[in-house]
């Protein structure tokens, strides 16, 4: 993975960065499997390989193939990356260890959910069951985002149709 | 692209299963791995799959667009329905448990129609995306014209 995103920094040629970007992604969906996390990882194929590569390869047959060389020396924005980085890396030194029990996020609510949810819900899958149920705020609030962002899209991207065109458009499909 | 016969043979024997494999990631998520979201891109990505083979165009015919704009609000409009149909037999917004006289069979009614919400809308933006993308271009060249 690391390999992927140096070659994502270096390459110029933005094809190549999009096929790296979909190989990075298939790799991060292994992680996550690895993880245990199944659900991420699909998405994460699905989308971070499969559409988000289809969507980049529409972008650069709108904008062209090459990333033009910068015009100022990147120093300051890769003090800025790395300052923040180094400070989040820090940062991971406090978390509990891994998959620790003793953390206290297995002391929350995490118990109730795993005991409660099959009994409360019926729904085995007790991630399914805290994401649609005990958290049914919070994931509406994900699917407007979502209803926003494609309204966003529908706004920003899409060419007013002109009189003109509504009239032959009928025979291209 | 058009005359690729391998590709179109194949796309046809792939997206038949990808649209199955996506309902069932849809109807299997409250027992394995899986739900609405990740329904509604598989569902997106077997549609993108077809319109690459087989052109925008015919994407378009199959998929229309105006259909897709409003299925973007349908979703959200299921999910938050859902949760009015909660206040109307007499529990809190969201509350799944009034949906039906068994508590646990009402939560199984409640989930299950806002995954069905939130695959809608994850499914119609994505492939929204898509085609604004993909006809961008193409639309470009008909005004000129």
């Amino acid at each position: 993975m690391g390999a992927a995103a140096i070659g994502i920094a270096r390459q110029r040629n933005l094809f190549g960065v999009v096929l790296l970007s979909g190989i990075y992604s298939f790799l991060m969906a292994t992680l996550l499997v690895v993880l245990d996390a199944v659900d991420v990882a699909m998405t994460e194929a699905a989308v971070g390989a499969g559409i988000s590569t289809v969507l980049l390869l529409g972008a650069i047959y709108l904008t062209g193939g090459t990333e033009s060389k910068p015009m100022h020396k990147p120093w300051l924005p890769l003090f800025i990356v790395a300052a923040t980085g180094g400070t989040l890396v820090y940062g991971t030194l406090g978390l509990p260890a891994f998959s620790d029990p003793d953390a206290p996020i297995q002391q929350h609510v995490a118990p109730r959910y795993l005991v409660e949810a099959p009994k409360e819900t019926g729904v085995p899958n007790v991630v399914t069951a805290v994401l649609a149920s005990y958290r049914g705020y919070d994931t509406l609030g994900e699917t407007t985002v979502v209803f926003t962002a494609g309204i966003g899209i529908i706004t920003l991207i899409r060419r007013r149709k002109t009189r003109q065109k509504r009239g032959s458009g009928e025979e291209t499909g | 692209m058009r005359m690729d016969i391998v590709l179109r043979v194949l796309a046809k024997l792939l997206i038949p299963f990808a649209l199955m494999f996506a309902s069932y990631v849809q109807f299997h998520g409250d027992f394995g791995p899986g739900g609405g979201f990740q329904a509604g891109v598989i569902v997106a990505a077997a549609i993108i799959f077809y319109a690459v083979i087989y052109g925008l165009p015919s994407a378009r015919k199959v998929v229309p667009d105006g259909l897709i704009e409003a299925l973007i609000a349908i979703g959200v409009l299921i999910y938050a329905g859902v949760g009015v149909a909660g206040i109307v037999l007499g529990g809190n917004y969201l509350d799944y448990f009034v949906l039906d006289h068994n508590p646990v069979h009402g939560q199984h009614r409640g989930i299950f129609w806002v995954e069905v919400g939130v695959a809608i809308t994850v499914a119609a933006v994505m492939l929204k995306i898509f085609y604004a993308f993909a006809a961008r271009r193409r639309d470009a060249e008909e005004d000129d014209a």
